[in-house]
């Protein structure tokens, strides 16, 4: 048996570097709790070099000129943690989610599929470093072992099997504890005591005697330092939810920043999704909005609004590039209008298209470009003016609406009843004056002998021919009753003849020139 | 003819005199002498362009005049109105999207009647309709049941208010044409003045070209007017003929009241064509179109 063991070292500072990666080579230090009593909770290996100390409150911390504060994000950090679990997924069904800075996997039989240990160990750090996380991965033939080796070792790590103990010894004693606690630190005193230092110093102390002084814990700490615990992983199933998070620590009023950070949230929400063979049709962006520059002094104690814009694709993608230029187009279309102080990014996974491709197949956009470019045509002649047309089941004018577009895959069967005419083909076409011109009609013998339209010079003058009136009506039933005359007329004009459909709305008692014939 | 055709300076640096019977011949050896232009192919041995591939208007009184509208170039189709512009444009379309080709038309007057293309059985699916207009949340359509909320104030209609829905429908021209996929491309300017229409530079025309060029996808200009120049490969004009009302006028049997407009009579001129080598001579054709009514 083979397990992997994956390690975020500083877990509450890579939350935080995961977003703002600049920050990498800079000294870090994560604040938590309620100002001014905030202290020091997680720092980088610079602060550390610098001399910083967990624990230390913000006034200590900002001591040193150079150190960037940043307060603790659980959201930031649940979303590390699920790609964590995304990365590990990837490689094995089987899955322990240890803790929040620790996932252990089972790799066995895996050979085949991801190459040997030390290769798939090294994909998986290389897998969790384009999720944005420097972790430590250690391959072991326990999961303790190589939980504990992952913690000790930074890089990848790859204990054969039989050697644990030789290749653990060598650590300090800091490794068999997952957290900072009483017990712990008890324990590490105790040791510290008896001049204990390392885990090979632990391992080698009789198994009996210190069952008498440490209890069963300490039985169970010593084999840990063996490396010689025994148990089965508890797999579990993530959810497939693909969240990321930014809080902000300034407030954010421009769309250009914000596409910033909204790309490198695109761009891990599509590697967590890759990572798991899916793509998204569905994008959702929930904006947390201040009410202005004094709420963020707290002085204003409103609460916040949100502002939530959902982005639905036709088919399921997976381009950050294209995701982010919608959102652009969609939020230049429909700003927020208030100060950004979090962001949520989320997608509703969906499976991969897969298309196959046919020589003979007739032209078709690719969606993704189609998508970009409707969004970009929205942006030009306004929301809602672009789309294909669904009729509407009336006999009202304009009973139609638009809806959005997408064409249908074409079908290789159906591309061979190509060609032909239809015998039905050459339709009169009407095309509709928007808005409608209102006319001044002269009748005689009830019917339309004279018109004149002002805003339409070409339609004015005698009626040469008239058909009609052909009424309708219809929605009398509901509150937007209409009712109409139809008349299909001929004027001569100065380079012919031309049809029109005039029309006489007898619910307001007035003419109008719906169209011409063409 | 024995005058002196071409007097060339060699490479020694001595003029000299070719005779029209044998100039060509000793031209080209010449020339093939000189370093500089022996990579030079003579223009007698260019390749011909190849003839684009044609698709069907959807009529066939007007393919068996043109041949078929051209894939990879710019059509324009012009003509006043009731010159039955718009039925062709209808059936054009109706007939690329029996092909399942997508279409986008691009409404620059918004005079899409959807009505009338459902009745030329234009699938709606493969359409895309874009429609231009200076006040879009104005004019925006209704969502439900049609009820008109449009603004009784009519519009300003002179040449220099259609600037900004000629802006759009050129900026939105051009982001079709680089997404490609398209089969058909139709800009509707059949009611833009031509002096409107005229506005437009000829460099964007020319952008059209290229970009259409090499692509599976038909551009297609509707106007009042030419006013693509020579940019367009297939040139129509369009002429309603009073014979579509003369018939029932000159029914004296049939009752006033029962008089119904059954169609159009058209005239199809072919003004230029550019699908051959040789320019197309001016070339005419009748058509009749049918109302959705008279089934």
């Amino acid at each position: 048996m083979s397990f992997a063991a994956i390690f975020v070292p500083n877990f509450p500072v890579e939350a935080v570097l995961r977003l703002e990666p600049e920050l990498r080579s800079r000294t870090v230090a994560v604040l938590e709790g309620k100002p001014p009593l905030q202290k020091v909770v997680g720092l980088n290996e610079n602060s550390r070099c610098a001399g910083l100390e967990i624990g230390m409150t913000r006034l200590q911390a900002e001591a040193w000129t150079d150190v960037v504060l940043r307060c603790r994000s659980a959201l930031q950090e649940s979303a590390v943690h699920a790609a964590l679990l995304d990365c590990a997924q990837s490689f094995s069904p089987r899955v322990e989610d240890t803790a929040c800075d620790t996932v252990v996997l089972d790799i066995s039989g895996m050979e085949s599929l991801f190459g040997p240990p030390a290769k798939l160990a090294r994909d998986l750090a290389r897998r969790a470093s384009d999720l944005g996380v420097e972790a430590n991965v250690a391959v072991a033939s326990n999961p303790d072992a190589a939980t504990v080796t992952a913690r000790g070792y930074s890089g990848v790590t790859v204990i054969p099997p039989g050697q644990e103990h030789e290749r653990l010894g060598n650590l300090s004693l800091e490794v068999l504890f997952a957290n900072q606690n009483e017990e712990r630190n008890q324990f590490l005193d105790t040791l510290e005591r008896w001049g204990i230092r390392n885990l090979r110093a632990f391992a080698a102390l009789p198994e009996m005697a210190i069952s008498e002084r440490l209890g069963e814990r300490g039985v169970y700490l010593q084999k840990l330092a063996r490396g010689a615990t025994s148990r089965t992983i508890v797999p579990v199933d993530p959810p497939l939810v693909f969240e990321e998070v930014v809080e902000l620590e300034y407030p954010l009023v421009l769309l250009e920043p914000l596409a910033f950070l909204l790309n490198r949230l695109l761009e891990q929400i599509c590697t967590r999704l890759s990572a798991r063979a899916l793509a998204t049709q569905e994008l959702r962006l929930k904006l947390e909005l201040g009410r202005g520059a004094l709420d963020w002094t707290g002085e204003d104690a409103r609460p916040s609004t949100f502002f939530t814009r959902t982005l639905r694709l036709p088919v399921p993608m997976l381009d950050a590039k294209v995701f982010l230029k919608l959102l652009q187009l969609d939020l230049q279309a429909n700003p927020p209008g208030a100060p950004i102080k979090k962001i949520w990014l989320s997608a509703e996974p969906a499976k991969a298209r897969t298309v196959q491709g046919g020589l003979f197949l007739p032209p078709s956009p690719e969606p993704e470009k189609l998508e970009l470019t409707l969004a970009r045509i929205s942006g030009i002649v306004g929301e809602g003016k672009v789309g294909s047309v669904e009729l509407l089941d009336t006999h009202r004018a304009e009973g139609f609406r638009i809806q959005h577009f997408t064409p249908a895959a074409p079908e290789s069967k159906k591309s061979k009843t190509y060609g032909g005419f239809d015998k039905n083909a050459a339709v009169t076409a009407l095309r509709i004056f928007r808005p409608r011109l209102s006319a001044t009609v002269t009748l005689r013998d009830g019917k339309p002998a004279l018109i004149s339209c002002p805003k339409k010079k070409e339609v004015q003058g005698e009626v040469i021919w008239q058909a009609g009136p052909w009424r309708s009506s219809g929605d009398w039933w509901q509150q937007t009753p209409w009712a109409r005359d139809e008349w299909d007329i001929a004027l001569q004009t100065a380079s012919g003849v031309a049809l029109y459909r005039l029309v006489r709305d007898l619910l307001a008692g007035r003419w109008f020139v719906e169209g011409t014939y063409d | 003819m024995s005058s002196l055709l071409v007097c060339a300076q060699p490479a020694t640096g001595r003029p000299e005199a070719f005779l029209a019977r044998e100039g060509p011949a000793l031209l080209l050896k010449h020339l093939s002498a000189v370093p500089r232009l022996s990579r030079v192919t003579p223009a007698s041995r260019l390749e011909v362009r190849p003839a684009p591939e044609t698709v069907s208007s959807g009529i066939a009184e007007i393919d068996t005049l043109t041949g078929g509208l051209p894939r990879g170039c710019l059509t324009e189709i012009y003509g006043t109105a009731s010159s039955g512009r718009t039925s062709l444009l209808l059936s054009t379309i109706a007939a690329a999207t029996r092909r399942e080709e997508a279409c986008a038309l691009v409404d620059v007057s918004d005079a899409f009647d959807p009505q009338s293309a459902a009745a030329a059985k234009v699938d709606f699916k493969s359409l895309l309709w874009v429609r231009c207009g200076p006040d879009s949340k104005k004019n925006s359509p209704p969502r439900h049941g049609g009820t008109e909320k449009y603004s009784s104030s009519q519009p300003d209609r002179s040449p220099r208010a259609w600037e900004p829905c000629l802006e759009q429908a050129l900026k939105t021209t051009d982001l079709l044409l680089q997404s490609g996929g398209f089969g058909l491309i139709a800009i509707d300017l059949g009611d833009i003045p031509p002096s409107a229409a005229r506005r437009i530079p000829l460099t964007s025309w020319f952008r059209f070209r290229r970009a259409v060029e090499n692509t599976p996808t038909v551009l297609l200009v509707l106007g009042h007017a030419p006013c693509a120049r020579t940019c367009a490969s297939l040139l129509l004009r369009l002429e309603g003929q009073l014979s579509a009302i003369r018939p029932q006028l000159s029914a004296r049997k049939i009752p006033e009241h029962a008089q119904l407009l059954q169609g159009l009579s058209l005239q199809v001129e072919l003004v230029r064509s550019r699908l051959e080598r040789k320019p197309a001579q001016s070339d005419h054709t009748v058509l009749q179109t049918r109302t959705a009514w008279t089934g």
